[in-house]
């Protein structure tokens, strides 16, 4: 069965048929539900669980490099492809070899929590942050709070959990947990907006029913807060960082006080959110009580993760594609961009499939409006080119955009991606840098075509 | 030329980009030189009826729909029901929708009751059923509107309604009886959002002109370049009619 699996796994990724990572789980899941159990449970140093609606993926990335710094091995679902059948590939092809420093790192989105939960056994749940995010798919923000809370107490005994004291949501489940509770959060005023942005969710106390005060905000609805009424609100960080510098393209400076430490790491990741995975990683060492020297240099030496801030070069133009898939994700991305500096020309890919979320209204919660006047060309693309391209007539991206000799620029509309892309790069010029900003499938989809063009090669080549 | 629009429970009614809704109504004001006011007015904040020339109100979760309606039905009730006999242009979308019907029956527990501006209810029908999800389309008299459902509660209208509009694909009010959405007087329901104002261009600027009429203005509602729009539109019903293909991996991954 496991060697069928493998097999299968090896023919799908030489078929180039993307790239082979879910394939084989699919098949382990179907055939033999009980050994996911089996095998997670067969790794002598347990399981953790990564999940939160956005930085997942990078955040398990940072957590990897800390576990593998401590010399353990990691079975880890790394491809983004973070289904349960993404942890049984990451099982069947990690547990291979007699593996007595092994680790089980998976990643799972909000839904696939409580089933995660019931399949591995977690020694640790890292639980990052809740956004709205494709409510067709997952439902309304309370219904996956909901899933959470349930997940929480199926946990094993002696079970702990890394939570983001910074999101109320998130933190409220620290509250009554019978095992071991890491906060992490931000503490630099410095790094707070002016005011909330128009796609944070509503957020109030649980008890009162009062909406929570908020001190500071960082972005979405993660800030300092608190319930006026009963006091109650944002719980004390065990592992904080009291400030976080955005150096630009060179990535985010962030000095991190853990219970034992103080470390200043260079991460080479841009914006906020960042920050914020840089904190969870760090909080999930100091709950294991991984070793913390050389820890910062462990995590400096991190990639950036799959489609979360990659550089391409285009004949000597620089070109960054920023994954976007929320309104919170995107107006973090967005923000990144706006504080770069230079020339910039925008491609935005809108897909509906299922893994974009077929509901595309979420691009009306995005303030695109932060960078309008701001670029240049603008092609918008994918199967949802239009939309994209209304949203941004309406974000006065044309109204007040640079003029050229004709008068008002237009957006480029071209649902086909390659047919953008190619637009896109020949209209950049010398100097200036393309954002891509694709959701998820017209990501996967972009990254072939940049392969086919020679400028990166295939993800499942580049994982180490 | 200036125009008011209250928009009801910003904070609390404001799921699937409804805010989209807002902004398409202020930049075609704005574009056209009138001069759109948005007044967000919450739980317990009154409604004075003379005061505006347009009402919006969204969807909102589940949890939110009990207090809203209390706060309906308690505080901005009577004065909203007047505003909309005096003919003020109304739009209300998915859960705002369902609070304008005579009731709400939940999926358990007990009715909640509406303000019954439409001559409509609204049953969930247990939560076993199907949620109805997908891209929609509709035709009111050779006007399409499209846009994106996502509702638990099945609609169904009594005769002191219309509908708004014909599905042609996709639930609408109830999955049955092919209506969409609901019209009394200038008060319009639907379940189309995605933003809906925006691809359906026609439809605002019909919201629009209702206000205008009423303070007696004829020639604000000067034409736009609607290309984007009829693009969008276009689009989304082409991809709405589309046949579904799934395979289990090519689209996940
Ligand atoms: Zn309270």
């Amino acid at each position: 069965m496991l060697r069928t699996a493998r097999l299968l796994g090896a023919i799908s990724r030489r078929s180039g048929r993307g790239g082979g990572t879910a394939l084989p789980g699919l098949l382990v899941e179907r055939v033999a539900p009980g050994l996911v159990s089996d095998l997670s449970a067969s790794l002598p140093h347990g399981n953790i669980l990564v999940t939160g609606t956005n930085g997942k993926t990078t955040t398990a990335r940072l957590i990897a490099a800390l576990l593998q710094h401590a010399g353990l091995r990691v079975v880890h679902n790394r491809a983004g492809s973070n289904l349960l059948r993404g942890i049984a590939a990451a099982l069947v092809q990690g547990t291979a070899a007699g593996n007595d420093r092994g680790i089980g790192l998976f990643e799972v989105d909000e839904a696939t929590l409580p089933a995660a939960v019931g399949l591995v056994r977690p020694r640790l749940m890292v639980l990052l942050n809740l956004f709205r995010d494709q409510l067709d798919r997952y439902g309304e923000v309370d219904t996956v709070a909901q899933h959470w809370r349930s997940a929480l107490t199926a946990l094993p005994a002696g079970s702990g959990v890394v939570l983001n004291a910074d999101d109320p949501f998130v933190a409220s489940l620290g509250r009554g947990f019978p095992g071991p509770v890491t906060y992490f959060g931000l503490d630099d005023p410095g790094a707070a907006l002016r005011e909330r942005e128009a796609a944070a969710d509503f957020v109030e106390c649980p008890a009162c029913r009062l909406p929570y005060d908020y001190t500071l905000t960082f972005y979405g609805h993660l800030g300092h807060y608190r319930c006026q009424n009963c006091g109650s609100g944002r719980p004390e960080p065990q592992v904080r960082a009291t400030s976080a510098h955005n150096n630009g393209p060179a990535g985010t400076a962030i000095t991190v006080q853990t219970p034992g430490n103080t470390v200043t790491v260079n991460l080479p990741l841009p914006g906020l959110y960042n920050a914020y995975n840089l904190l969870a990683a760090l909080a999930t060492g100091a709950a294991l009580q991984l070793p913390e020297a050389g820890a910062a240099a462990a995590i400096e030496s991190v990639r950036s993760a799959f489609g979360r801030g990659e550089r391409f070069q285009f004949e000597g133009r620089p070109v960054v594609m920023l994954l976007i898939k929320n309104p919170v994700g995107a107006n973090q991305v967005l923000r990144t961009i706006r504080d770069e500096p230079g020339d910039k020309n925008v491609m935005i890919a809108l897909n509906d499939l299922t893994a974009d979320g077929e509901d595309i209204s979420w691009i009306w919660d995005v303030d695109f409006e932060q960078l309008a006047g701001t670029t240049g060309a603008v092609v918008t693309s994918g199967r949802r080119a239009a939309d994209m391209a209304l949203r941004l007539k309406y974000a006065g991206w044309f109204e007040t955009h640079r003029r050229d000799d004709a008068g008002v620029t237009r957006p480029t509309v071209l649902p086909d991606l390659e047919q953008a892309l190619r637009t896109a790069l020949y209209q950049l010029p010398s100097g200036a840098t393309l954002y891509l900003l694709p959701t998820y499938t017209a990501m996967l989809a972009l990254r072939r075509i940049l392969s086919r063009l020679g400028m990166v090669r295939p993800f499942w080549e580049t994982e180490g | 030329m200036k125009l008011r629009l209250a928009h009801l429970y910003p904070d609390h009614m404001n799921l699937y980009g409804d805010r989209g809704n807002v902004l398409c109504l202020q930049a075609r004001c704005r574009w056209r030189g009138i001069d759109l006011e948005v007044v967000r007015l919450g739980l317990g904040d009154p409604f004075n009826a003379a005061a505006y020339d347009l009402v919006f109100i969204g969807g909102g979760p589940d949890r939110e729909q009990v207090r809203v309606a209390q706060d309906l039905t308690e505080v901005k009730g009577r004065a909203l029901k007047e505003a909309v006999e005096a003919g003020v242009a109304l739009l209300a979308v998915c859960g705002g929708y369902q609070l304008l019907g005579h009731h709400y029956r939940p999926a358990a527990g007990p009715d909640l009751p509406g303000l019954g501006v439409f001559d409509a209810y609204t049953e969930h029908p247990g939560p076993a059923a199907k949620r109805c999800i997908g891209n929609l389309v509709a035709q009111r008299n050779g006007m399409m509107l499209v846009g994106f459902e996502n509702h638990g509660g099945r609609t169904y209208l009594g005769p002191g309604s219309t509908p708004l509009a014909t599905v042609e694909r996709g639930f609408g009010n109830n999955g049955r009886d092919r209506t969409e959405g609901a019209c009394y007087r200038n008060a319009f329901g639907t379940y189309l959002h995605g933003s809906f104002l925006p691809k359906n261009h026609r439809f605002t600027d019909h919201l629009l002109g209702i206000a205008l009429e009423r303070r007696g203005v004829r020639d604000l509602l000067t034409p736009l370049d609607d290309t984007l729009e009829e693009r969008a539109q276009v689009a989304a019903r082409k991809l709405a009619l589309e046949p579904r293909k799934r395979f289990p991996w090519s689209d996940q991954m």
